[in-house]
């Protein structure tokens, strides 16, 4: 990997970090926690899937997070039991 | 470099309620308004905002708002303005009509009238029996106002820059706001955005706390950008705690868990709210349960490896029962803390929640300060919600009135500002000079070399102020909190960034960030030393007193000269007989 391409690796991790900050802290907290810790190991399609993630709202993703309401996507449910499951004590 | 300029009759920093229920009446009366956003608007803070608004609609029980206007006062330990009050209570009822009309979709009574539910601090008849005055939209009040407000913003043509960083304000000679330096986060281009009015919504500064439930957005940069362009901040020392965050993380556990049943031990098992209010035990008041965890985890009996919290037992209850009644706040234990709590304690330490003090305003947004009799007007500045002091929260705010509070007052300087835009139709000349000290400031973090990182330093202003300025305050702790608070604005000069990329930078926006957390810790300290009483939120054990002969008045902290100074509350309502202190019992 060159240089050039190091430097998009890494922007394009701050600006997902930064898409991470939301309204609420339970949302800062499960989602830059995993992309921190998890989000390299996705494979190319569920990083697709993240982003798409990311456009839903904060009060739907924190309905999907506490198992009020599961999302009709299938991707998305399954990305966000593995959200879930990735936070740290 | 040539610096790229936009003009717009009114630039608005922040798009939480208040930003953007200004911005609407602003773009609804055809003024060019420009919103500055740093996270995409819909991911303010105000989403959090689950509750509900409070307005005297008497649908579910008698209420009329100068009984909301009582219960605000009283909740604010007197240090409320009453007649900001007075207007936020008149004002209260056709708000919320107006916000359904806007398409909030508030929950219905069976009639079809709107839903109310009763919150504490709520009286009807003057302390009288609970009033249900809180109107919700289900558990998403906030997400849906503050998602309608920017849907009817589009519609009203209001231009947003999202992702947009504000770096300072713009002033000329004669102190006239002409709007500010702004940054994009995407490409680390700096912006001049003239404006005619500016008007700062950019929240609060819960993140000044290790403990806290704020987003991490909430860092107060309108706060400290008022202080940078020599404007005071007012009654910082007054900041809401909670006594029952998850501790390590900060997340609310309500009052609920203790209230079905649950209790609080140390590391020796000990239920040692026993100790501290014999009587109320575990439910005892916010700050006397805060102050006790303090004490415990201060004296040794910290529960866990490092000692930093204590036990919240709600096992007893039995499974069926937590699931019942505490669902959401027995997942959130399974989610952040992989404990079941109807197996295990629960971690818990005293959580930061609200900033009461702010920019100082009056009641139509305009920023004030005082002068040699009485106070005026910054010309072409405003400010609204969490980051200004109205001041209707006084020394603690009730449940309910923070929604309330930035749609009144974002739609009255709203309102202020179309008649300023009015006497004011073109916008001043910006010299060279006048954007000098804002360039600076954005190129400070240009420079290279080695030193220490925003987090690492970040983290330490935080332990701090929960440990120097949290909810244990006497002279000793707060004048060594504010030696070591000192000790980190000298240490703010050594913080280099290793990364100096422009593209999505981060690391520089959080390090301006830190500079402003910096700027309003020192705020928050030199006020909570300064005033020696206990009031609303700001409890001191060594003056453990409400003191009105001496302390029936609003500080206010200069940057510049790290000094203090003070003014009247104002006592006398618009049109009503003014509710005098009185001890307040509930």
């Amino acid at each position: 990997m060159n240089n050039e391409e190091q430097v998009t690796v890494a922007q394009q991790h701050q600006r997902l970090m930064w898409q991470c900050r939301r309204g609420m802290l339970e949302l800062d907290i499960l989602l830059q926690g995993f992309v921190e810790r998890c989000y390299h190991d996705l494979s190319a399609t569920e990083k697709l899937t993240f982003d798409r993630l990311l456009t839903y709202s904060d009060q739907d993703l924190l309905e999907y997070f506490f198992q009020q309401a599961q999302a009709d996507d299938k991707d998305i449910a399954n990305l966000v039991i593995s959200i879930r499951n990735a936070i740290t004590p | 470099m040539t610096l790229a300029r936009r003009k717009f009759d009114t630039l608005v920093i922040g798009a939480g309620g208040g930003g953007l229920r200004a911005a609407l009446q602003l773009a609804q009366a055809d003024a060019k308004v420009a919103v500055v956003s740093k996270v995409f608007p819909t991911r303010s803070h105000t989403v959090a905002a689950q509750g509900g608004i409070n307005a005297a609609l008497a649908n579910v029980l008698p209420d009329n708002w100068h009984w909301h206007m009582y219960d605000t006062i009283k909740g604010s330990d007197y240090l409320g303005d009453q007649d900001a009050i007075e207007y936020m209570c008149r004002a209260a009822s056709n708000l919320v009509v107006e916000l359904e009309h806007a398409g909030v979709p508030f929950s219905r009574l069976e009639n079809g009238n709107i839903y109310q539910r009763p919150f504490g601090g709520q009286s009807q008849d003057f302390g009288g029996k609970q009033a249900a005055r809180t109107c919700a939209a289900a558990d998403r009040t906030g997400h849906a106002i503050l998602h309608t407000l920017y849907q009817q913003n589009i519609r009203a043509k209001t231009h947003f820059f999202d992702e947009y960083f504000a770096i300072d304000l713009i002033k000329d000679e004669e102190g006239v706001i002409l709007g500010a330096l702004v940054m994009s986060i995407e490409t680390g281009e700096p912006l001049l955005i003239e404006a005619k009015t500016t008007l700062l919504a950019t929240g609060g500064a819960g993140q000044l706390f290790r403990t806290n439930t704020n987003a991490h957005i909430n860092t107060g940069d309108g706060l400290a950008m008022a202080l940078r362009a020599g404007i005071p901040l007012q009654d910082m020392e007054f900041f809401q705690f909670h006594p029952t965050g998850i501790a390590g993380k900060g997340m609310l556990i309500s009052e609920a868990a203790r209230g079905e049943g649950g209790y609080l031990t140390n590391k020796n098992g000990e239920r040692f709210m026993e100790r501290y209010a014999p009587n109320a035990k575990d439910l005892a008041s916010r700050d006397v349960v805060s102050r006790a965890i303090f004490i415990e985890v201060q004296e040794g009996r910290g529960c866990g490896p490092s000692g930093d919290y204590v036990n919240l037992n709600i096992n007893h209850l039995g499974e069926e029962v937590l699931n019942k009644r505490l669902p959401a706040i027995c997942d959130s234990i399974r989610t952040f803390l992989r404990v079941d709590p109807a197996k295990d304690p629960v971690p818990i330490y005293p959580t930061a929640h609200y900033t009461m003090g702010g920019i100082p305003t009056n009641r139509q947004g305009q920023v004030v300060v005082p002068i040699e009799h009485g106070e005026e007007p910054i010309p072409g500045l405003y400010a609204v919600g969490e980051c200004a002091c109205v001041s209707v929260h006084g020394a603690n705010r009730l449940g309910g009135n923070s929604l309330l509070d930035i749609v009144v007052f974002g739609r009255a300087a709203g309102n202020d500002i179309i008649g300023y835009l009015r006497e004011h139709r073109y916008h001043r000349p910006i010299n060279e000079s006048d954007v000098e000290q804002a360039m600076a400031h954005l190129t400070r973090w240009d420079r290279k070399g080695d030193g220490i990182s925003v987090a690492g330093l970040r983290g330490e202003l935080q332990a701090i102020m929960e440990k120097y300025c949290g909810v244990f305050r006497t002279e000793e702790i707060l004048q060594q909190g504010l030696e070591k608070v000192l000790e980190i604005e000298q240490r703010l000069d050594d913080v280099v960034l290793y990364d100096h990329s422009k593209i999505f930078n981060t690391a520089r926006i959080e390090a301006f960030e830190l500079e402003n957390l910096v700027d309003i810790a020192l705020a928050t300290v030199k006020s909570a030393l300064s005033r020696q009483e206990s009031r609303g939120a700001h409890s001191r054990v060594d003056y453990p007193e409400r003191d009105d002969k001496h302390w029936l008045k609003h500080s206010l902290f200069y940057k510049q000269d790290r000094r203090m100074a003070y003014k009247p509350v104002r006592l006398k309502p618009l049109t009503v007989d003014t509710f005098p202190p009185k001890e307040r019992v509930y």
